[in-house]
Protein backbone atom coordinates (compact mmCIF):
# COMPACT_ATOMS: atom_id res chain seq x y z
CA UNK A 1 0.00 0.00 0.00
CA UNK A 2 1.22 3.33 -0.81
CA UNK A 3 1.07 7.06 -1.05
CA UNK A 4 -0.93 7.96 -4.15
CA UNK A 5 1.22 9.51 -6.41
CA UNK A 6 0.13 12.84 -7.16
CA UNK A 7 -0.16 13.90 -3.24
CA UNK A 8 3.77 13.37 -2.46
CA UNK A 9 3.73 17.60 -2.60
CA UNK A 10 0.90 17.65 -0.31
CA UNK A 11 2.74 15.23 2.12
CA UNK A 12 5.18 17.53 2.55
CA UNK A 13 3.81 20.29 2.46
CA UNK A 14 1.15 19.17 5.05
CA UNK A 15 4.03 17.91 7.55
CA UNK A 16 5.86 21.25 6.97
CA UNK A 17 3.16 23.80 7.71
CA UNK A 18 3.66 24.90 3.78
CA UNK A 19 -0.35 24.15 2.75
CA UNK A 20 -2.91 27.10 3.01
CA UNK A 21 -5.82 26.58 5.25
CA UNK A 22 -7.83 24.51 2.81
CA UNK A 23 -5.55 22.51 0.89
CA UNK A 24 -4.65 21.25 4.71
CA UNK A 25 -8.41 20.65 5.27
CA UNK A 26 -8.99 19.10 1.82
CA UNK A 27 -5.60 16.84 2.38
CA UNK A 28 -6.31 15.87 6.04
CA UNK A 29 -9.76 14.68 4.63
CA UNK A 30 -7.88 12.25 2.05
CA UNK A 31 -5.92 11.29 4.68
CA UNK A 32 -8.79 9.69 7.07
CA UNK A 33 -9.79 8.04 3.71
CA UNK A 34 -6.35 6.79 2.18
CA UNK A 35 -4.54 4.15 4.00
CA UNK A 36 -1.62 4.49 1.68
CA UNK A 37 -0.88 8.30 2.09
CA UNK A 38 -1.56 8.02 5.91
CA UNK A 39 0.89 5.46 6.35
CA UNK A 40 3.14 7.49 4.17
CA UNK A 41 2.63 10.43 6.37
CA UNK A 42 2.93 8.41 9.36
CA UNK A 43 6.19 7.50 8.22
CA UNK A 44 7.33 11.02 7.65
CA UNK A 45 6.38 12.44 11.35
CA UNK A 46 8.23 9.65 12.99
CA UNK A 47 11.26 10.51 10.81
CA UNK A 48 10.89 14.25 11.49
CA UNK A 49 10.25 13.38 15.28
CA UNK A 50 13.67 11.26 14.77
CA UNK A 51 15.64 13.94 13.31
CA UNK A 52 14.72 17.01 15.81
CA UNK A 53 16.11 14.93 18.75
CA UNK A 54 18.16 17.12 21.01
CA UNK A 55 21.48 15.65 19.83
CA UNK A 56 21.51 15.60 16.21
CA UNK A 57 22.20 19.45 15.88
CA UNK A 58 25.52 20.23 16.19
CA UNK A 59 26.46 22.86 19.01
CA UNK A 60 29.43 25.63 18.68
CA UNK A 61 32.57 24.53 20.32
CA UNK A 62 33.48 26.78 23.40
CA UNK A 63 37.08 28.15 21.68
CA UNK A 64 34.72 29.01 18.37
CA UNK A 65 32.35 31.11 20.69
CA UNK A 66 34.53 32.71 22.15
CA UNK A 67 36.82 34.02 19.10
CA UNK A 68 33.35 35.14 17.39
CA UNK A 69 32.36 36.92 20.29
CA UNK A 70 35.55 39.14 20.78
CA UNK A 71 35.21 39.82 17.11
CA UNK A 72 31.94 41.23 17.00
CA UNK A 73 33.24 42.76 20.62
CA UNK A 74 36.30 44.37 19.32
CA UNK A 75 36.27 46.98 16.85
CA UNK A 76 33.42 49.11 19.06
CA UNK A 77 34.30 48.60 22.82
CA UNK A 78 34.19 52.10 24.71
CA UNK A 79 37.85 54.28 23.63
CA UNK A 80 39.54 56.82 24.56
CA UNK A 81 40.47 60.30 22.44
CA UNK A 82 43.58 60.16 20.89
CA UNK A 83 45.74 62.11 23.32
CA UNK A 84 49.49 63.16 23.85
CA UNK A 85 52.20 61.00 24.28
CA UNK A 86 53.78 60.84 28.00
CA UNK A 87 57.51 62.11 28.36
CA UNK A 88 58.39 57.90 28.36
CA UNK A 89 58.41 58.31 24.74
CA UNK A 90 61.28 60.84 24.91
CA UNK A 91 63.83 58.80 27.00
CA UNK A 92 67.03 56.96 26.21
CA UNK A 93 68.89 56.54 23.08
CA UNK A 94 65.84 57.78 20.98
CA UNK A 95 65.15 60.95 22.30
CA UNK A 96 67.46 62.69 20.17
CA UNK A 97 65.22 61.46 16.93
CA UNK A 98 61.69 61.61 19.36
CA UNK A 99 62.77 65.64 19.98
CA UNK A 100 62.56 66.02 15.98
CA UNK A 101 58.72 65.17 16.28
CA UNK A 102 56.52 66.69 18.88
CA UNK A 103 53.78 64.73 19.43
CA UNK A 104 50.17 65.81 19.42
CA UNK A 105 46.87 64.75 19.44
CA UNK A 106 45.30 64.84 15.30
CA UNK A 107 42.00 65.77 14.41
CA UNK A 108 38.59 64.33 15.75
CA UNK A 109 37.38 63.33 12.55
CA UNK A 110 40.06 60.58 12.15
CA UNK A 111 37.94 58.23 14.17
CA UNK A 112 36.52 56.33 11.93
CA UNK A 113 40.08 55.54 10.10
CA UNK A 114 41.02 54.41 13.20
CA UNK A 115 37.95 52.08 13.72
CA UNK A 116 39.11 50.47 10.75
CA UNK A 117 42.54 50.11 11.23
CA UNK A 118 41.43 48.45 14.91
CA UNK A 119 39.10 46.65 13.04
CA UNK A 120 41.40 45.21 10.69
CA UNK A 121 44.10 44.60 12.80
CA UNK A 122 41.62 42.35 14.79
CA UNK A 123 40.53 40.56 11.72
CA UNK A 124 44.12 40.20 10.93
CA UNK A 125 44.56 37.81 14.26
CA UNK A 126 41.58 36.52 14.05
CA UNK A 127 41.24 34.71 10.62
CA UNK A 128 44.01 33.17 9.72
CA UNK A 129 44.98 36.26 7.55
CA UNK A 130 47.92 37.54 9.58
CA UNK A 131 49.94 37.23 6.49
CA UNK A 132 49.46 37.15 2.51
CA UNK A 133 53.51 36.80 2.31
CA UNK A 134 54.97 34.91 5.37
CA UNK A 135 58.27 35.77 5.84
CA UNK A 136 61.16 37.36 7.94
CA UNK A 137 63.10 38.42 5.12
CA UNK A 138 62.40 41.40 3.73
CA UNK A 139 63.92 40.78 0.50
CA UNK A 140 61.09 38.22 -0.12
CA UNK A 141 58.46 41.18 1.55
CA UNK A 142 59.19 44.08 -0.25
CA UNK A 143 59.36 42.92 -4.28
CA UNK A 144 56.05 40.91 -3.10
CA UNK A 145 54.50 44.29 -3.00
CA UNK A 146 55.58 45.17 -6.12
CA UNK A 147 52.34 45.48 -8.55
CA UNK A 148 50.74 44.81 -5.81
CA UNK A 149 50.27 48.44 -4.69
CA UNK A 150 50.78 51.63 -6.01
CA UNK A 151 53.69 52.54 -3.93
CA UNK A 152 56.61 51.14 -2.27
CA UNK A 153 56.51 50.86 1.62
CA UNK A 154 60.20 50.23 3.23
CA UNK A 155 60.61 46.59 4.30
CA UNK A 156 62.91 46.61 7.59
CA UNK A 157 63.11 43.92 9.44
CA UNK A 158 63.66 45.17 13.29
CA UNK A 159 64.57 41.59 14.94
CA UNK A 160 67.60 43.22 16.22
CA UNK A 161 65.13 45.56 18.25
CA UNK A 162 62.67 42.68 19.25
CA UNK A 163 60.31 43.52 16.54
CA UNK A 164 60.91 40.25 13.81
CA UNK A 165 58.98 40.96 10.29
CA UNK A 166 56.48 37.83 9.87
CA UNK A 167 55.53 38.61 6.35
CA UNK A 168 53.32 41.68 4.66
CA UNK A 169 50.13 41.60 3.26
CA UNK A 170 46.89 43.62 1.83
CA UNK A 171 44.12 45.36 3.23
CA UNK A 172 41.71 47.68 2.54
CA UNK A 173 41.44 50.95 4.50
CA UNK A 174 39.27 54.09 3.81
CA UNK A 175 38.56 52.29 0.02
CA UNK A 176 41.88 52.23 -0.58
CA UNK A 177 44.36 49.01 -0.93
CA UNK A 178 46.91 49.44 1.94
CA UNK A 179 50.13 47.57 2.57
CA UNK A 180 50.24 45.56 5.96
CA UNK A 181 53.34 45.04 7.77
CA UNK A 182 53.30 42.14 10.05
CA UNK A 183 55.85 42.22 12.53
CA UNK A 184 55.72 39.78 16.23
CA UNK A 185 56.78 41.34 19.29
CA UNK A 186 57.04 37.84 21.77
CA UNK A 187 53.70 36.72 21.17
CA UNK A 188 51.73 39.53 20.07
CA UNK A 189 51.31 41.14 16.82
CA UNK A 190 51.67 44.98 15.53
CA UNK A 191 50.37 45.52 11.81
CA UNK A 192 51.65 48.48 10.34
CA UNK A 193 49.44 50.34 7.97
CA UNK A 194 51.27 51.85 5.34
CA UNK A 195 49.87 54.00 2.28
CA UNK A 196 50.82 57.42 0.09
CA UNK A 197 49.75 60.49 2.23
CA UNK A 198 48.43 63.83 0.99
CA UNK A 199 50.80 66.06 0.54
CA UNK A 200 51.29 69.11 2.86
CA UNK A 201 49.58 67.27 6.01
CA UNK A 202 51.65 67.58 9.03
CA UNK A 203 54.27 64.69 9.71
CA UNK A 204 53.79 65.44 13.50
CA UNK A 205 53.38 61.73 15.12
CA UNK A 206 50.37 60.90 17.07
CA UNK A 207 49.51 57.92 19.48
CA UNK A 208 46.11 57.05 20.46
CA UNK A 209 44.22 54.31 22.77
CA UNK A 210 41.78 52.91 21.11
CA UNK A 211 39.36 49.78 21.92
CA UNK A 212 42.16 48.54 23.89
CA UNK A 213 45.06 48.66 21.58
CA UNK A 214 47.58 50.86 21.19
CA UNK A 215 47.96 52.88 17.41
CA UNK A 216 50.80 55.26 16.57
CA UNK A 217 50.20 57.46 13.62
CA UNK A 218 53.22 59.06 11.67
CA UNK A 219 54.03 60.07 8.12
CA UNK A 220 57.49 60.11 6.72
CA UNK A 221 58.63 60.32 2.55
CA UNK A 222 55.60 60.57 0.96
CA UNK A 223 53.90 58.16 3.52
CA UNK A 224 51.21 57.42 6.24
CA UNK A 225 52.02 54.79 8.65
CA UNK A 226 49.82 53.67 10.97
CA UNK A 227 51.28 50.81 14.16
CA UNK A 228 48.46 48.74 15.60
CA UNK A 229 48.75 46.42 18.72
CA UNK A 230 47.75 45.14 21.63
CA UNK A 231 50.79 45.52 23.26
CA UNK A 232 51.66 48.00 25.84
CA UNK A 233 52.08 51.64 24.55
CA UNK A 234 55.67 52.06 25.65
CA UNK A 235 56.66 49.34 23.45
CA UNK A 236 54.31 50.38 20.34
CA UNK A 237 56.37 53.56 20.88
CA UNK A 238 59.41 51.79 20.90
CA UNK A 239 59.06 50.03 18.10
CA UNK A 240 57.60 53.40 16.23
CA UNK A 241 61.58 54.57 16.89
CA UNK A 242 62.96 51.69 16.33
CA UNK A 243 61.43 52.12 12.39
CA UNK A 244 61.54 55.78 12.42
CA UNK A 245 65.56 55.71 12.90
CA UNK A 246 66.15 52.69 9.99
CA UNK A 247 63.82 54.85 7.42
CA UNK A 248 66.24 58.37 8.67
CA UNK A 249 69.33 56.75 7.45
CA UNK B 1 -9.87 16.35 -4.11
CA UNK B 2 -8.42 17.67 -7.15
CA UNK B 3 -6.42 20.21 -5.88
CA UNK B 4 -3.38 21.27 -8.16
CA UNK B 5 -0.01 19.53 -7.02
CA UNK B 6 3.32 20.46 -8.45
CA UNK B 7 5.06 17.45 -10.15
CA UNK B 8 7.10 15.68 -8.23
CA UNK B 9 10.16 13.77 -9.35
CA UNK B 10 13.80 12.91 -7.98
CA UNK B 11 15.49 15.62 -10.12
CA UNK B 12 12.67 17.57 -11.81
CA UNK B 13 13.53 20.58 -13.56
CA UNK B 14 13.15 23.23 -11.62
CA UNK B 15 9.43 24.93 -11.79
CA UNK B 16 9.08 28.02 -10.54
CA UNK B 17 5.21 28.15 -8.27
CA UNK B 18 2.61 29.70 -9.90
CA UNK B 19 -0.77 31.80 -7.94
CA UNK B 20 -2.88 29.01 -7.81
CA UNK B 21 -0.40 27.07 -5.78
CA UNK B 22 -1.71 24.84 -2.87
CA UNK B 23 0.93 26.08 -1.29
CA UNK B 24 0.57 28.98 0.67
CA UNK B 25 3.72 31.20 0.69
CA UNK B 26 5.01 34.31 1.11
CA UNK B 27 5.48 37.31 -0.76
CA UNK B 28 9.53 37.19 -1.85
CA UNK B 29 11.25 39.61 0.33
CA UNK B 30 13.89 41.51 -1.82
CA UNK B 31 17.12 39.85 -2.24
CA UNK B 32 19.80 40.88 0.29
CA UNK B 33 23.35 41.40 0.06
CA UNK B 34 25.52 37.61 1.94
CA UNK B 35 28.65 38.98 2.18
CA UNK B 36 30.55 42.10 2.38
CA UNK B 37 29.36 45.37 0.72
CA UNK B 38 29.73 48.48 2.78
CA UNK B 39 32.87 47.74 5.07
CA UNK B 40 32.77 50.72 7.12
CA UNK B 41 32.60 49.65 10.67
CA UNK B 42 29.52 49.22 12.69
CA UNK B 43 28.42 52.09 14.86
CA UNK B 44 28.24 50.68 18.97
CA UNK B 45 24.55 50.58 17.88
CA UNK B 46 24.55 48.86 14.57
CA UNK B 47 27.48 46.59 16.18
CA UNK B 48 25.06 45.96 19.35
CA UNK B 49 22.34 45.14 17.00
CA UNK B 50 24.32 42.48 15.69
CA UNK B 51 25.20 40.96 18.63
CA UNK B 52 21.85 40.55 19.33
CA UNK B 53 20.33 39.63 16.32
CA UNK B 54 23.32 37.26 14.68
CA UNK B 55 25.28 36.20 17.60
CA UNK B 56 22.54 34.09 19.21
CA UNK B 57 22.37 32.26 15.93
CA UNK B 58 26.29 30.54 16.24
CA UNK B 59 24.90 27.18 17.45
CA UNK B 60 22.59 26.55 14.53
CA UNK B 61 25.52 28.35 11.94
CA UNK B 62 27.60 25.53 13.05
CA UNK B 63 25.54 22.94 12.95
CA UNK B 64 24.10 23.67 9.07
CA UNK B 65 27.90 24.20 8.61
CA UNK B 66 28.90 20.74 9.90
CA UNK B 67 26.55 19.21 8.35
CA UNK B 68 27.58 20.80 4.97
CA UNK B 69 31.29 20.43 5.47
CA UNK B 70 31.48 17.08 7.51
CA UNK B 71 34.31 17.92 9.87
CA UNK B 72 34.94 19.58 12.88
CA UNK B 73 37.63 21.73 12.12
CA UNK B 74 36.78 22.53 8.63
CA UNK B 75 33.44 23.63 9.92
CA UNK B 76 34.72 25.85 12.90
CA UNK B 77 36.59 27.69 10.26
CA UNK B 78 33.89 28.09 8.06
CA UNK B 79 31.59 29.88 10.99
CA UNK B 80 34.42 32.17 11.85
CA UNK B 81 34.88 33.57 8.68
CA UNK B 82 31.12 33.38 8.00
CA UNK B 83 30.69 35.50 11.66
CA UNK B 84 33.80 37.81 9.91
CA UNK B 85 31.99 38.21 6.66
CA UNK B 86 28.63 38.91 8.27
CA UNK B 87 29.63 41.28 10.81
CA UNK B 88 31.15 43.51 7.77
CA UNK B 89 28.32 43.20 5.96
CA UNK B 90 25.60 43.58 8.30
CA UNK B 91 24.52 46.93 6.34
CA UNK B 92 23.67 44.34 4.18
CA UNK B 93 20.87 42.56 6.34
CA UNK B 94 17.74 43.95 6.03
CA UNK B 95 15.70 42.20 8.50
CA UNK B 96 13.61 38.58 7.78
CA UNK B 97 14.86 36.03 9.16
CA UNK B 98 18.46 36.49 11.06
CA UNK B 99 19.28 32.77 10.09
CA UNK B 100 18.35 32.75 6.90
CA UNK B 101 20.62 35.65 6.01
CA UNK B 102 23.46 33.63 8.49
CA UNK B 103 23.40 30.46 6.49
CA UNK B 104 23.14 32.11 3.32
CA UNK B 105 26.61 33.82 3.85
CA UNK B 106 27.98 30.26 5.58
CA UNK B 107 26.85 28.39 2.57
CA UNK B 108 28.87 30.86 0.16
CA UNK B 109 31.82 30.11 2.76
CA UNK B 110 31.49 26.43 2.35
CA UNK B 111 30.93 26.62 -1.74
CA UNK B 112 34.35 29.10 -2.01
CA UNK B 113 36.55 27.16 0.32
CA UNK B 114 35.01 23.55 -1.77
CA UNK B 115 35.78 25.31 -4.88
CA UNK B 116 39.83 25.99 -2.75
CA UNK B 117 40.18 22.71 -1.97
CA UNK B 118 39.11 21.34 -5.15
CA UNK B 119 42.44 19.44 -6.37
CA UNK B 120 41.18 17.12 -4.28
CA UNK B 121 37.40 16.28 -5.13
CA UNK B 122 35.58 13.66 -2.83
CA UNK B 123 32.67 11.69 -4.26
CA UNK B 124 29.73 11.75 -3.00
CA UNK B 125 29.33 8.43 -3.74
CA UNK B 126 32.30 7.41 -1.82
CA UNK B 127 31.31 9.69 1.56
CA UNK B 128 27.94 8.31 1.49
CA UNK B 129 29.22 4.79 2.29
CA UNK B 130 31.61 6.55 5.13
CA UNK B 131 29.36 6.12 8.57
CA UNK B 132 29.54 8.91 10.74
CA UNK B 133 32.58 10.07 12.61
CA UNK B 134 31.49 12.07 15.29
CA UNK B 135 34.68 12.78 17.67
CA UNK B 136 33.57 14.45 20.57
CA UNK B 137 33.69 12.58 24.00
CA UNK B 138 29.79 13.08 24.58
CA UNK B 139 29.50 10.73 21.49
CA UNK B 140 31.02 8.17 22.81
CA UNK B 141 28.05 7.75 25.47
CA UNK B 142 25.56 5.02 24.67
CA UNK B 143 22.29 7.20 24.39
CA UNK B 144 24.54 8.90 21.67
CA UNK B 145 24.33 5.75 19.64
CA UNK B 146 21.14 7.03 18.19
CA UNK B 147 21.83 10.59 17.77
CA UNK B 148 25.03 9.21 15.87
CA UNK B 149 22.95 7.10 13.62
CA UNK B 150 20.78 9.68 12.26
CA UNK B 151 24.28 12.37 12.03
CA UNK B 152 26.08 9.64 9.97
CA UNK B 153 22.56 9.04 7.61
CA UNK B 154 21.86 12.75 7.20
CA UNK B 155 25.71 12.72 6.13
CA UNK B 156 25.59 10.43 3.69
CA UNK B 157 22.81 11.81 1.87
CA UNK B 158 24.22 13.77 -1.83
CA UNK B 159 25.26 17.75 -0.85
CA UNK B 160 21.97 19.66 -2.28
CA UNK B 161 19.64 17.25 -0.79
CA UNK B 162 21.49 17.33 2.95
CA UNK B 163 21.39 21.04 3.09
CA UNK B 164 17.80 20.96 2.04
CA UNK B 165 16.89 18.65 4.73
CA UNK B 166 19.12 20.31 7.51
CA UNK B 167 17.64 23.57 6.75
CA UNK B 168 13.95 22.19 6.94
CA UNK B 169 14.44 19.84 9.78
CA UNK B 170 16.24 20.90 11.64
CA UNK B 171 16.73 24.53 11.45
CA UNK B 172 12.62 24.37 10.87
CA UNK B 173 12.83 27.31 7.90
CA UNK B 174 10.66 27.81 5.48
CA UNK B 175 10.57 26.53 2.10
CA UNK B 176 10.81 30.03 0.73
CA UNK B 177 13.98 30.73 3.23
CA UNK B 178 15.33 27.71 2.15
CA UNK B 179 15.00 28.14 -1.62
CA UNK B 180 16.71 31.93 -0.93
CA UNK B 181 19.37 30.49 0.85
CA UNK B 182 20.06 27.92 -1.59
CA UNK B 183 19.55 30.10 -4.62
CA UNK B 184 17.00 27.14 -5.64
CA UNK B 185 13.46 27.58 -6.96
CA UNK B 186 11.06 26.25 -4.60
CA UNK B 187 9.71 23.59 -6.56
CA UNK B 188 13.29 22.38 -6.42
CA UNK B 189 13.19 22.79 -2.42
CA UNK B 190 9.95 20.74 -2.24
CA UNK B 191 11.93 17.82 -4.94
CA UNK B 192 15.10 18.24 -2.95
CA UNK B 193 13.77 17.64 0.37
CA UNK B 194 11.10 14.95 -0.73
CA UNK B 195 13.92 12.73 -2.23
CA UNK B 196 16.09 13.38 1.34
CA UNK B 197 13.50 12.00 3.20
CA UNK B 198 12.93 9.11 1.18
CA UNK B 199 16.68 8.61 1.47
CA UNK B 200 16.73 8.70 5.22
CA UNK B 201 13.67 6.22 5.70
CA UNK B 202 15.62 3.87 3.41
CA UNK B 203 18.77 4.19 5.84
CA UNK B 204 16.31 4.76 9.04
CA UNK B 205 13.88 1.94 8.68
CA UNK B 206 10.36 3.61 10.49
CA UNK B 207 10.73 0.65 12.75
CA UNK B 208 13.34 2.20 14.48
CA UNK B 209 11.74 5.94 14.70
CA UNK B 210 10.12 4.88 17.55
CA UNK B 211 12.76 3.74 20.06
Amino acid sequence: MTACADKEALLHGLLDGELDAANARAFEEHLKSCQGCAKAYGELQGLSARLSTPGVSYRAPAGLRQRVEAMAAAPVAPRKRLRAAAPWALSGTFAAIAASFAIVSIQPNTTALEDQLVASHVRSTLASHLVDVETSDRHVVKPWFNGRVDFAPPVIDLADNGFPLAGGRLDYIGERVVAALVYRRNRHVINLFVWPSKPGLSSTPAVAQHSGYSMIHWRHGGLEYWAVSDIDAHDLEAFHQAFAIRTQS
Amino acid sequence: MTGRVIPFGPLMAAKPDSPGSAFALPFRRPRQTAGPADETPLDPGEAERFRRLILPHLDSAYSFARFLCRDASLAEDLVQDAFLKAFRGFRGFRGGEPRAWLFAIVRTSHLSSTRRRSDAPVEPEVLAAVPSEDDTPEAALLRQADVDTVRGAIEALPEPFRETLVLRELEELSYREIAEITSAPIGTVMSRLARARSLLLAALPPEETGR
